[in-house]
């Protein structure tokens, strides 16, 4: 406010000050002492494929007694998220069961990644047996979990992955290749495999989606699939409003459009929401990936009829089971090597140290009422 | 429309520069609170907090909270003067998202940085013209441009993560010295600080800065150039978040658009932890600086002893309205107590 009142004065205005040089030039010269020495990607890149690679599978026995009295922390992306909330509830289900203690700690926002890091750290401090944790990003945990790792600490990611020699097992939902294949052949079903269909993604560039989507074009080049034609992939950016308007301008755009895929919570939410209150309620037809609780009156309404997801309950329990085991020195993240989950029964580690949960749950009027997630 | 502050701003500054304090209470200021605060919860910690005490965990707290501390210094003179930028977060995010494009695109590291310090420049530029030039509250600016280099920076690095950076540089932002707690990279940081602390309170540039902060009518008639210290203050502001922008990326060996969201807020309710008036005219590197590692200090202890972050967002939001709220109230104590009992405030 006060400023307006100088607004005019003419001999303020002069050359650029001499203290932001000096203060310009003091912090680059601090900054080029301590970090001196010149790379450039491709120059490092040689240096790494020199480089020794990071051995994951030390010793492991198979037979080995699960050990008691170990603590369990879960680090999701973000607390009192109730996709979370749900997988960490598993995780102490499947911890309680062993008589293993179960803690959770995370940050409120599901962007803090300095956040999670200083939490890897807390634990690294308080010595918990193993972490699970679900990466906002993967690699700004790698120095906190390395540190960990070496610390004696066993690192398992679930749902969301870091750079591979970060941790000892990931615990993935489900194949990419599965989910993407999925949810076109649930849809051709639903179709009686004919006519055009589009796709409501989030943003343009992000990697599960687009792995997502690669999966489905090939899918789509199955014969079965002659008659289904793949017009268009919107991008809602995971919006609710932008997925809602990219719903509306695909009906408009593609007046004879029979079914839409939304392989994200928040876009087939809008796009449900768009198709109930339109002409276009029940006759076109929407999948993709949602939870019971936000597309359940959708469901139930018969704008949508069947959509997947994996039980996120089940994938925390597998991320406890899998952290115990690798406490109690079963498994030590190296493919091949296989362990019981209690009532899941027995996974098998596979290339990189991924554990796949097993293939989506399809959720339609006749299983819905079984979740609340 | 402009009155109401300037009457406000002018009091302060001579209840800061000219008017004595009382004798008793007067003694005691914010600032040195904060630092007795901060000092008695290390110490308590040290004793009481497991895990605290160690070498790895002190680097932790103080790795963590640098960010935070170089974004303070500049931060501290910019509200000294009246001003605030809010877009320092996304110049962070702005500055790593370059530095893992161009990075990509292979080019020189050492490179890479002079470009991320001159991209900081021009964001603190492009804030002090709109400010000095258009005449606009710097709070509606910077709000602004908050989005918009946060846009940009997912613009120029989409939704990628560069983590493959050169290991020397790694273990600058994440290394220690030889086998103490003092993480690399506090180095640089304390050249900075004793440089900011240097300018603030020992240099006519320092003087001007709080003589535009009280009142930059005042100052002007007095002969400071308030645009031209407005605009130095902007730019070192946004040059000191794109080299911490760089710092982060190597501190998390992460390159996103999304680094260091919401980092204007802590680092805004640290300096006014530390004393620093929201209005303008008065405040110490000191305080801010320890009201940056109280802040710091009570996250990492409170996270150590499995305080729920939810629990810990409050007591952070207890403390800032604290914070906000006490110098006032305790000014507004000592003026009544001044103008009760004049004799004994000019002894």
């Amino acid at each position: 406010m006060s400023t307006v009142l100088i607004r005019t004065t003419p001999r303020l205005r002069r050359k650029a000050p001499r203290a932001v040089a000096a203060l310009a030039a003091s912090g680059l010269i601090a900054l080029s002492l301590s970090a001196c020495g010149g790379a450039t990607k491709s120059s490092t890149d040689k240096a790494a494929s020199t480089a020794p690679a990071v051995t994951q599978s030390g010793s492991a026995d198979p037979n080995a007694a699960t050990k008691k009295g170990l603590t369990v922390a879960f680090l999701p992306k973000q607390v009192n998220n109730p996709y979370f909330n749900i997988s960490d509830a598993g995780g102490n289900t499947a911890l309680t069961a062993l008589g293993e203690s179960y803690k959770e700690v995370g940050t409120t926002s599901a962007t803090d990644t300095a956040g999670q890091v200083s939490y890897v750290n807390t634990l690294t401090q308080q010595h918990v047996s193993a972490i699970a944790v679900s990466a906002q990003d993967p690699g700004a945990l790698c120095t906190a979990l390395k540190q960990a790792m070496s610390a004696g600490i066993k690192v398992v990611t679930y749902d969301s992955d870091t750079d591979p020699g970060c941790r000892q097992v990931f615990v993935s939902q489900a194949s990419s290749e599965a989910l993407g294949r999925s949810e076109v052949d649930l849809l051709g079903k639903e179709l009686n495999y004919s006519g055009q269909i589009a796709i409501l993604s989030a943003a343009q560039t992000a990697t599960n989606q687009n792995a997502w989507i690669g999966f489905m074009q090939d899918e789509l080049k199955k014969p079965q699939f002659a008659n289904m034609k793949l017009v268009k992939i919107a991008y809602g950016n995971d919006d609710a409003q932008m997925s809602f308007q990219q719903t509306q301008g695909l009906l408009q755009q593609y007046p004879g459009l029979k079914g839409v895929i939304s392989p994200t919570t928040v876009g087939i939410k809008a796009a449900a929401q768009y198709l109930d209150g339109s002409q276009y309620k029940g006759k076109v037809l929407l999948t993709g990936l949602g939870t019971p609780n936000d597309m359940r009156s959708y469901v139930q309404d018969g704008t949508v009829k069947a959509f997947e997801l994996w039980d996120p309950g089940k994938l925390g329990q597998l991320a406890a089971y899998t952290a115990v085991a690798l406490a109690s020195g079963q498994i030590s993240g190296g493919q091949g090597q296989t362990f019981t989950a209690g009532a899941l029964g027995s996974f098998t580690i596979g290339a990189q140290g991924v554990v796949t949960l097993g293939a989506p749950t399809v959720f339609d009027s006749s299983n819905i009422g079984q979740f609340n997630f | 429309m402009a009155e109401a502050p300037e009457t406000l701003s002018t009091q302060g500054l001579s209840a800061q520069g000219i008017g004595r304090r009382p004798a008793l209470i007067g003694a005691v200021r914010w600032d040195t609170v904060v630092g007795a605060l901060l000092v008695i919860l290390i110490g308590v910690s040290f004793s009481t907090v497991g895990g605290f005490g160690n070498a790895l965990n002190i680097s932790f707290l103080i790795g963590n909270t640098l960010p935070v501390a170089a974004i303070a210094l500049p931060m501290t003179m910019l509200v000294a003067a009246g001003e605030i930028d809010l877009s320092v977060g996304s110049t962070v995010g702005l500055s790593g998202a370059v530095m893992g494009a161009l990075w990509n695109h292979g080019v020189n590291i050492n490179a890479i940085i002079v470009i991320c310090a001159l991209l900081g420049v021009v964001c603190g530029l492009a804030n002090a013209l709109l400010v000095t030039r258009l005449g606009l509250p710097s709070l509606a600016v910077t709000i602004g441009t908050m989005a918009l280099y946060r846009g940009v920076a997912q613009i120029v690095l989409g939704s990628n993560s560069v983590t493959d950076f050169p290991q020397n540089y790694l273990d600058f932002g994440s290394g220690r010295l030889g086998g103490s707690f003092l993480p690399t990279a506090v180095l640089p940081w304390l050249v900075l600080a004793a440089l900011a602390v240097v300018v603030l309170h020992a240099t006519g540039f320092g003087r001007s800065v709080f003589a535009v902060g009280a009142s930059p009518e005042a100052a002007w008639y007095a002969g400071v150039r308030v645009k031209r210290v407005k605009l130095s203050l902007f730019v070192a502001t946004g040059l000191i978040s794109s080299l911490t922008g760089v710092f982060w990326v190597l501190h998390y060996a992460s390159a996103t658009y999304s680094n260091a969201t919401g980092l204007e807020l802590s680092v805004v309710a640290a300096v006014l932890l530390g004393g620093v008036d929201f209005d303008g005219g008065r405040g110490t590197l000191g305080g801010a600086i320890a009201g940056v590692f109280l802040l710091g200090t009570l996250q990492n202890v409170m996270s150590l002893a499995d305080v729920s972050a939810q629990s810990q967002t409050v007591v952070t939001g207890v403390l800032l309205t604290v914070s906000v709220l006490g110098p006032r109230v305790a000014r507004q104590v000592f003026a009544r107590q001044a103008r009760l009992q004049p004799m004994r405030g000019k002894s």
